[in-house]
């Protein structure tokens, strides 16, 4: 009956159909932030941004101005003068570095302990998701500027401040997700051939856990860019001459009414950020939804 | 009123007799790797009274054919691109799909395989059962209840005046699908298909619940389709059968006849691979090879790579059904070597 | 033929296993009670023997099973296997045990994990067991194991998912049949499977057997496959053992009701030429030469009713 199904219970067309969609889902964001990375890594060498220089007479420029030395400032200038583009990018280097080390770090901590919890059970498994529990119940920027506050400003401690409070959504999903394989047949079939705890947790369950964890990374990346932009907003995130465009954005506020471009720009800059990565989560969910796979 | 209804001419051999009449019956599946022929050319006639067997594989069509009846293709992967299904006179697929279920939700019923994800978990059955008194026929909540009582219990739910309130998942899986059975037979259709309906079920309950369908059928004068893979359940209740082989009718008839002098190598290599055919902890005589890929048939006839008898012309022409000489007029197979089939066994 | 198990050690003796589920309140979770899956269940299975497990849903024949390999702790008895008693055997003694005792399971769709090719599904067994084949000749006997279970050697570095039902069930059993086993319960191991199919995978087995001197645990709910298959037969119900005995004794003679009930309701292919399995097989040419063998088998049972009743 199984090919019969096969067959039938996915309406293939449809599948098909969705699956173009998905694809080209998939490309655009990854395409955006690729471009965003690049950027975030030529753009100010290229133009040899110094977060501590200050040049207060083309401070507050509107996009496009002529510098003195003969470039154009396309997004205009800060209130100190930067070039607003080198800064922006700049901003989004601290952005991605500070997104991908907390992914990974959360990643990593939370998979296992989520590997853990979901396979063995018992006392470790009602200890961890208590822990997970009471840390959901508690606002994650709160604890986040908790956290920095005794910590101490720096990039470093804001990942290691947004990893603590990410970790939680890993290790539950990775929990659930291993619940729901520990009682396939093909498990069972591992452990029918002797195979030992380590064996089954990193060959036989890992791999079934990663289609969901690059979902939730993908989903949890724009959410930890965010976070660290709040946190610089607050100024307890990247300490000053770090620009991060939480910061720049925070202090562009004060002159929203004159010069909107400084806080405007790099919250646009945020927003395609942002959205690339969800864009990119919710694709990535179908992609990997079997249902939507070709047999 | 049946003659009255009827537009073409294609029909008119069978409409006197019959109730459903499907001729040359196209189905096709838009799948991302092609397109999937899943029914091509099908033909049956299902009378009054009387009980066909739809048998074959996985892949073999089966299911779509009941689901093709139905309208209950799945959309938009799964379409009728040819031949008609003509029920009481009416081409069903020439009518929007909102009539064919309209018709369906009064004369023809459908039982599934799965009674548990049939029925819907948050309803007590009782009221599951009276839905359909309720919604088509008006009655009112205490009458519909009522009759939902009485067909419980004739489907014989026991101790049904208390269970009629329970939920779904507190019956066992042969319950449920009496409890299906009597939704079914609820508005006293005209036509019964039922696809797989014992298949989940242990082999005692399968017993019971092949018997009530042949008592309800008895007792109704309905028509009755039975899709299924397995030979031996429906011997018990079967007039006639079609087999069906990638998307084919490879062979129909009388079931005795059919399983008797088997005159299509597959029907015949089917009979052979049942172990109780064969001695006890003998080889058993299977059918070499896997069923074909719907989107990569063999050209000629699909069963050729898979038969003792295929010559070059098999695997260039599709065989047609056709009555092998020395058999009954109602005996057909699709097979160029009929003949030769039956002299062989 | 079932061949007539040799007189020597049981290769694996199951007696009087008990394994029962707790249940617990709904809110607090306390156990307030268990529900006895199987109880007091006793047989052997001898080297080279095909022993049949038939019983109905619910009967506990699965359990059985994945006590017998390991995947659930028996409450109460023992399990021995080749002269050991693995019932207390912690993890690592049991690895050793499960190199020579694996299982076949029912959905050849998920009993195979859709991410490793086919060489690497019949690789893991050496993976957790490595003296068994050394590393360099995996693949090479890994597509000898492809080519004696009948699959293409060639296409060792397909997933799973891009075979047919019944060629996975061939991967799940060249699977098996990597470490070398000498006990492979079946677990429904055809069930799944379209009707010529079944018959290719139970040829297949019965091959093996002849080719390896397996012995098979099978377990089903498909009396006819049991009976085509099985040397001895065990039929549960509601986690017991009502009735024991040859295939010959069960079919052609049951003594319990429920075996009788059981057989009764198969169903009969041609309806029409008489109508349980036992009268439509003792018609058959083979089972009346029998007729001489039938004597041994009854004086079996008598010797079995000295034990039990």
């Amino acid at each position: 009956m199984s090919a019969d199904q096969a067959v039938i219970t996915i309406a293939p067309s449809h599948a098909r159909r969705l699956r173009a969609t998905v694809s080209a889902r998939i490309l655009v964001p990854l395409v955006v932030i690729g471009i965003l990375g690049i950027g975030a890594i030529v753009v100010p060498v290229l133009y040899n941004y110094d977060p501590l220089h200050a040049d207060l007479l083309v401070r507050l420029k509107p996009p496009g101005t002529a510098m003195p030395d003969g470039s154009i400032a396309i997004f205009g200038t800060d209130k100190v003068g930067s070039d607003l583009f080198a800064e922006m990018m700049a901003g989004t280097r601290v952005s991605l570095i500070v997104g991908a080390s907390t992914l990974l770090i959360a990643g990593i901590v939370g998979g296992i302990l989520g590997l853990l919890a979901g396979y063995f059970g018992g006392w470790l498994d009602t200890a961890l998701m208590r822990i997970a529990d009471i840390q959901l119940a508690f606002p994650s920027i709160l604890l986040a500027i908790l956290l920095v506050s005794v910590l101490g400003q720096g990039i470093l401690n804001v990942i290691i401040v947004l990893s603590i409070s990410n970790w939680v959504i890993f290790a539950r999903v990775i929990r659930s997700q291993v619940l729901g394989l520990k009682s396939l047949e093909y498990v069972e079939a591992a452990r029918t051939l002797g195979a030992s705890h380590f064996h089954i947790i990193f060959r036989t369950l890992l791999p079934g856990c990663i289609a969901p964890m690059l979902v939730i990374a993908s989903v949890e990346f724009g959410y930890v860019v965010l976070a660290e932009a709040a946190l610089s907003f607050l100024g307890v995130g990247a300490p000053f001459g770090t620009p991060s465009l939480g910061s720049t954005i925070s202090t562009g506020t004060q002159y929203l009414a004159s010069a909107w471009w400084i806080s405007t720009i790099p919250g646009l800059l945020l927003l395609v950020l942002v959205l690339a990565t969800g864009v990119l989560g919710d694709a990535l969910r179908d992609r990997f939804d079997p249902r939507l796979r070709s047999a | 009123m049946a003659e009255m209804r009827i537009g073409s001419d294609a029909v008119t051999r069978s409409a006197a007799a019959s109730l459903l009449s499907v001729r040359d019956l196209q189905v096709e599946f838009t799948t991302a790797a092609g397109v999937a022929r899943a029914l091509d050319g099908v033909s049956f006639d299902v009378s009054p009274g009387e009980t066909l067997a739809i048998l074959g594989e996985s892949g073999s069509g089966k299911s779509v054919t009941g689901q093709a009846v139905m309208a209950l293709l799945p959309k938009p992967a799964g379409s009728i691109v040819g031949g008609s299904i003509v029920y009481d006179g009416l081409d069903l697929t020439a009518r929007p799909v909102k009539d064919v279920r309209k018709l369906c939700a009064t004369e023809i019923a459908m039982v599934f395989q799965d009674p548990l994800s049939s029925l819907n978990p948050v309803f007590q059955v009782g009221y599951q059962v009276a839905e359909p008194f309720r919604r088509r026929l008006g009655m009112g909540k205490r009458e519909a209840w009522g009759k939902a009582l009485e067909l419980l219990k004739r489907v014989g739910i026991p101790d049904a005046e208390t269970r009629i309130g329970d939920y779904p998942h507190q019956f066992s899986g042969g319950q449920r699908q009496r409890i299906m059975i009597a939704m079914a037979i609820a508005l006293e259709p005209r036509l019964l298909i039922a696809d797989e309906p014992t298949t989940a079920l242990d082999v005692t309950v399968q017993k019971q619940i092949i018997a009530l369908l042949a008592d309800l059928q008895a007792e109704t004068g309905m028509a009755m389709i039975l899709i299924s893979h397995d030979l031996g359940v429906v011997a018990q209740v079967a007039e006639r059968a079609a087999i069906m082989y990638a998307g084919r009718i490879v062979e129909t008839g009388p079931i005795r006849e059919v399983y008797d002098r088997p005159a299509h190598p597959y029907t015949r290599g089917l009979l052979d691979s049942i172990p109780s055919a064969a001695e006890i902890g003998g080889r058993l005589t299977p059918i070499v090879g896997s069923p074909p890929n719907l989107l990569a048939l063999p050209s000629g006839c699909s069963f050729n790579p898979r038969c003792p008898f295929a010559t070059d012309r098999c695997r260039t022409k599709v065989p047609a059904l056709r009555q092998p000489a020395s058999r009954g007029s109602d005996h057909a197979a699709g097979c160029h070597y009929s003949e030769e089939v039956l002299a062989d066994a | 033929m079932p061949k007539a198990a040799p007189t020597h050690q049981p290769l694996l003796s199951v007696s009087n296993l008990k394994v029962a589920y707790p249940i617990r309140s709904s809110v607090l979770r306390r156990i307030v009670g268990e529900k006895v899956a199987v109880r007091d269940v006793t047989f052997e299975v001898k080297p080279g023997e095909t022993v049949g497990l038939v019983g109905e849903s619910g009967s506990g024949k699965s359990t059985v099973a994945r006590s017998v390999i390991g995947l659930i702790k028996p409450d109460a008895g023992a399990i021995g296997f080749n002269g050991h008693d693995i019932t207390r055997y912690s993890p690592r003694q049991l690895k050793s045990v499960r190199r020579e005792m694996q299982m076949v399971f029912q959905d050849p769709y998920a009993s195979l994990n859709p991410r490793l090719t086919v060489r690497d599904l019949i690789a893991e067994g050496w993976r957790v067991h490595r003296d068994v084949v050394p590393r360099g000749n995996w693949t090479a006997v890994a597509q000898e194991l492809m080519e004696r279970v009948g699959l293409n050697p060639d296409y060792s570095d397909r997933y799973a998912h891009q075979f047919s039902g019944g060629q996975r069930q061939r991967i799940g059993i060249a699977r098996a049949l990597a470490l070398k086993p000498k006990l492979i319960i079946c677990d429904e191991a055809v069930s799944a499977l379209d009707v010529s199919v079944q018959a290719q995978v139970l040829n297949l087995l019965q091959d093996l057997q002849e080719e390896l001197g397996l012995a098979y645990l099978f377990i089903s709910h498909d009396l006819s496959v049991v009976e085509h298959l099985c040397a001895r037969v065990l039929v549960l119900h509601g986690g017991e053992v009502v009735e024991e005995g040859s295939v010959h004794d069960i079919f052609d003679r049951p003594q319990h009701d429920y075996t009788k009930a059981l057989l009764a309701a198969v169903p009969v292919v041609r309806p029409w030429l008489g109508r349980s399995v036992s009268s439509s097989t003792s018609t058959h040419p083979e089972r009346l030469t029998q007729g001489g063998t039938i004597a041994p088998n009854i004086q079996s049972r008598e010797e079995r009713n000295d034990i039990y009743s």
